[in-house]
């Protein structure tokens, strides 16, 4: 019943800790500038602006798409403003399809972004309401007893984080947008890098960056005319579940589970490993590579870590991951997730220049935040489904 | 377009504190009401979309917590927007119309008591250049009253009389937080709150919930005996320099009215979450309203303001009168913003 | 409250890149009913759980509903222990703003005997004794600085026990 859709247009800032070379619509406007062009298409051309980004509280504006609507052209249009933590990118991409693929809009235009430099990331994160313990140490805090389980659980070696940090930061050095480039990267640097939250180093984490992301999309009638390679959306999904119940399983929570699964069958996809040519996965800590491996049902449960170990997930695996150095090597939060669905968009478009994956066809991308409890993934192809 | 339809309203009173609970425990018993009268309101829906704001609770990611009151299990389909709740809404009614969705909830939820709202409002501005100067939400919407009044779209008695109205009807809603018999007299000798606003042309604050369920087709006619079918669903952001746009009109509400059809037909009752009772004024014209129609017999905004929920209400409300009957045809407004920047308009029929 | 100072405008013509505009807001929580119930015990330096009563699990500390099933909670409460067991943990070696403690120190996901939820908190050992199973004790304020607050619980601190078995809680990873 829903329109096809597809990326036409795919815009980043180049990541960095701090743009203060620009202001926040500056920053937003460049992404989205670059996707315009991209496009080929002008201001005028866009029906709607779907904006995404992590908490206001980041930048110290409270809906800071009222005060960006006219940078972004959205004066006099309808503008959307999604928010569903470290996932929000990938949501944001995923409802603005989805006013395409109701047909109420020709064409989107979707921009995340996240200006981290103009406030304190970590305060933002850790504020404690009086009644609350406050004893989480931010998200490595957060995170890393998870890791510990996963570990305790699969048996993993120790140094499979590492691994996955050594492999990201090299993939990194491909893309010029970005935020890390570490040109002397080695299994030592890493495995040598202080632990933070332990077992977790602290180039096994991701920065904290200033970016944006922007992409348009557009209905199948407009997209086929385009003489150039488009990505065919060919499913979204989206599950949430709470962040604490008794029971709740933290490490390999249902939600990720139930959102693979429906989004394969929306796909079409019955064997995601051979089926799916690449993908790009949020992984603010290496360790989540081989955990969302599981998540996503790209490999059996607690075999995660040996996709990592075989190379599988490197550039010249069978199943590349995070292509562009991942969330390990440019971190604008609220665009974190669609630059995680952008990346996926170039690989099947034939346009991801160094950090190309040959032939690619059909790939995946995928945000998760919360405690482990809100994930946003998609697929998209070079041919309709 | 696929016919969707609001089959379930419920909302919290509007109060302007609430001492003891917490947003979640606002939200509980709201969620439940609407399970009782539909018979779904938590993990059964296809889709789940909320509204909040994190400014509003003082701290990040506030909306989480709003998910414990759902019973998100197994795991749900679900999105949250930083907007009102009417805005939820739309997402929700947008996943039905792609076929990803039959059914949907949207709720939206604020407790704005535990800040001082006119200030926290100020950090809606441009933070470079206005912000630094923290106007408050009231002063910014009186430049905008001033500026109407010294062109003489309207007077001061016919922002007394919204008030009137609004409070005067707002008697027999059991959830408004102001109500009663104002006088336009008695309003005008009251004292400027920010010149040329007095206390009665103001909202209230209110801390308050709500919570709404559409439905696609026949699910709609099973749910509800008299679902409020959705003909016209559209929103308008205006750009936000106050330079940059007409403040003696509502030009996002005209656009979103006309694209949502609102003048194509009668109108029975219309709800308006007008913050201000020029903005009201504003809001009733760019809507183009006939003089037979009856404006927010709820009371409106003027007499309950839970924001990030005021305007899901008023969609709510008219669909309420719908599903009894006693109107065919109804137009709901929500807005965000400073000085109405950015309007919704829904229109809803019986058939 | 709105104090602001720019850079790069020295005259020079340089371009304006900072401009500081610090924000203060104040805000008044409300605990919630569920919540002042639970900080009102701990105050007497009793530790209260409720049951979810559609699946008879105990929630701690004890809450308005049951976030997985959407029902509220009844006026029973249960009193939980002091011991537990560590679940999970982490050496946290890079500083918190929220967390006045000297580093490294250890977090730990504590399973308070009795109750079906973790509780985040810190532990004081070893760093190289703490493993999985560990058994743990909360260490409380001198009573008579208990207030109506978590800090009444400075900490955890393991105790003599033979470690908890992996099967007994690893639900709760
Ligand atoms: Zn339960």
């Amino acid at each position: 019943m829903a329109e096809l859709t597809a990326v036409v247009g795919i815009g980043q800032t180049k990541y960095e800790a701090k743009r203060d070379d620009l202001s926040m619509p500056g920053l937003v406007r460049e992404a989205a500038e670059r996707a315009l062009a991209d496009a080929g298409c002008s201001w005028a051309d866009i029906d709607a602006v779907i904006l995404g980004k992590a908490p206001d509280l980041f930048e110290g504006v409270m809906m800071p798409e009222l005060f960006l609507n006219d940078a972004l052209g959205g004066a006099y249009k309808p503008m959307l403003r999604v928010h569903t933590a470290g996932s929000v990118g990938g949501s944001t991409a995923i409802v603005a399809a989805s006013m395409v693929q109701a047909g109420i809009h020709d064409r989107v235009l979707c921009v995340a972004y996240e200006k981290q430099s103009e406030s304190n990331a970590i305060w933002a994160l850790s504020i404690s309401v009086p009644f609350s313990l406050a004893t989480v140490a931010g998200a490595g805090g957060y995170f890393a007893p998870l890791v510990r389980g996963y570990i305790r659980r699969s048996g993993a070696p120790e140094d499979t984080g590492i691994r996955v940090a050594v492999k990201d930061r090299q993939n990194a050095l491909r893309n010029p947008l970005a935020h890390l480039h570490l040109e002397d990267i080695s299994f030592d640097l890493v495995a040598n890098s202080p632990m933070l939250w332990d077992p977790i180093r602290y180039l096994e984490t991701c920065p904290s960056s200033d970016g944006a992301c922007a992409l348009v999309m557009e209905k199948e009638s407009l997209a086929s005319r385009r003489p150039d390679k488009v990505a065919w959306i060919h499913a979204t999904e989206m599950r949430s579940e709470p962040t604490m119940f008794s029971g709740r399983d933290q490490v390999m929570p249902r939600a990720t589970l139930d959102n693979a699964k429906n989004l394969y069958r929306k796909a079409g996809i019955t064997n995601p490993r051979r089926e799916i040519d690449c993908a790009e996965i949020y992984v603010p800590f290496s360790w989540f590579e081989p955990m969302w491996m599981e998540g996503m049902l790209i490999t059996e449960r607690n075999q995660g870590w040996k996709m990592t170990y075989e190379g599988a997930t490197a550039m010249d695996g069978d199943f590349p991951v995070n292509m562009s150095g991942g969330v390990l090597s440019s971190n604008p939060i609220g665009a974190s997730g669609l630059i995680r669905f952008a990346e996926a968009a170039r690989q099947v478009r034939g346009r991801a220049d160094q950090h190309q994956v040959d032939g690619a066809r059909k790939a995946l991308g995928h945000a998760y935040g919360g405690g482990s409890q809100y994930f946003s993934t998609w697929i998209v192809s070079s041919e309709k489904p | 377009m696929r016919e969707v339809a609001v089959v379930g309203f419920t909302q919290s009173p509007s109060v302007r504190r609430e001492p003891d609970r917490n947003e979640v425990e606002i939200l509980i018993p709201v969620l439940q009401a609407l399970r009782e009268q539909t018979g779904l309101a938590g993990a059964e829906c296809d889709f789940i979309c909320s509204g909040s704001s994190d400014y509003l609770a003082g701290q990040s990611f506030a909306f989480v917590s709003g998910l414990d009151a759902v019973g998100a299990w197994p795991p749900v389909s679900e999105s949250h927007v930083e907007m009102d709740g009417a805005w939820a809404l739309y997402e929700a009614w947008v996943k039905i119309q792609m076929g990803y969705a039959d059914t949907a909830l949207a709720y939206g939820f604020g407790k704005p008591s535990m800040g001082d709202l006119p200030i926290t409002l100020a950090l809606q501005l441009d933070p470079y250049s206005v912000m630094p100067l923290w106007p408050d939400t009231i002063s910014v919407a009186g430049l905008q009253a001033r500026h109407c009044l010294e062109r003489g779209l309207f007077t001061a008695d016919e922002m007394a009389a919204v008030a009137v109205r609004d409070r005067g009807n707002a008697k027999t809603n059991p959830y408004a937080q102001v109500k009663g018999d104002f006088t336009v007299e008695g309003i005008l000798a009251e004292p400027f709150l920010v010149n040329p606003l007095r206390k009665s042309d103001c909202a209230p604050i209110s801390d308050g919930a709500s919570a709404i369920l559409l439905a696609a087709g026949d699910r709609a006619t099973q749910i509800c005996e008299r679902p409020a079918w959705i003909r016209g669903f559209e929103h308008i952001c205006e750009p936000m320099d106050f330079g940059v746009r007409d403040l003696g009109r509502s030009r996002g509400t005209e656009i979103a009215a006309e694209k949502a059809g609102v003048s194509s037909d009668k109108i029975d009752v219309a709800e308006l979450s007008a913050p201000f009772t020029h903005q009201s004024i504003l809001v009733e014209r760019a809507l183009g309203l006939p003089p037979e129609t009856r404006i927010n017999p709820s009371g409106g905004a003027l007499a309950g303001n839970p924001l990030m929920a005021v305007g899901l209400s008023r969609i709510g409300e008219c669909a309420a009168r719908i599903f009894r009957g006693e109107a065919d045809r109804a137009v709901a407004h929500a807005t965000s913003g400073p000085c109405l920047q950015q309007n919704l308009v829904c229109v809803l029929e019986g058939r | 409250m709105n104090a602001h100072d720019t850079s790069g405008t020295e005259g020079d013509g340089s371009p304006v890149t900072v401009l500081r505009a610090p924000i203060v807001l104040e805000y008044e929580y409300s605990a919630g009913q569920s919540a002042s119930r639970f900080l009102r015990a701990i105050a007497e330096g009793r530790l209260l759980g409720q049951r979810c009563p559609v699946d008879g699990r105990v929630y701690f500390p004890s809450r308005g509903s049951c976030p997985q099933h959407a029902v509220t909670f009844g006026d029973e409460v249960v009193e939980l222990s002091d011991k537990g067991t560590i679940v999970t943990f982490s050496i946290v070696r890079v500083p918190s703003k929220n967390i006045p403690l000297e580093l490294p120190y250890i977090t730990v996901n504590v399973l308070l005997d009795g109750a079906d939820t973790i509780l985040m908190h810190v532990l004081d050992a070893d760093l190289d004794d703490v493993h999985m199973g560990m058994r743990v004790q909360a260490v409380w304020k001198p009573r008579e600085e208990w207030t109506t607050s978590t800090e009444n619980i400075l900490f955890f601190r393991p105790i003599d026990e033979p470690d908890a078995d992996y099967d007994s809680y690893k639900e709760h990873i």
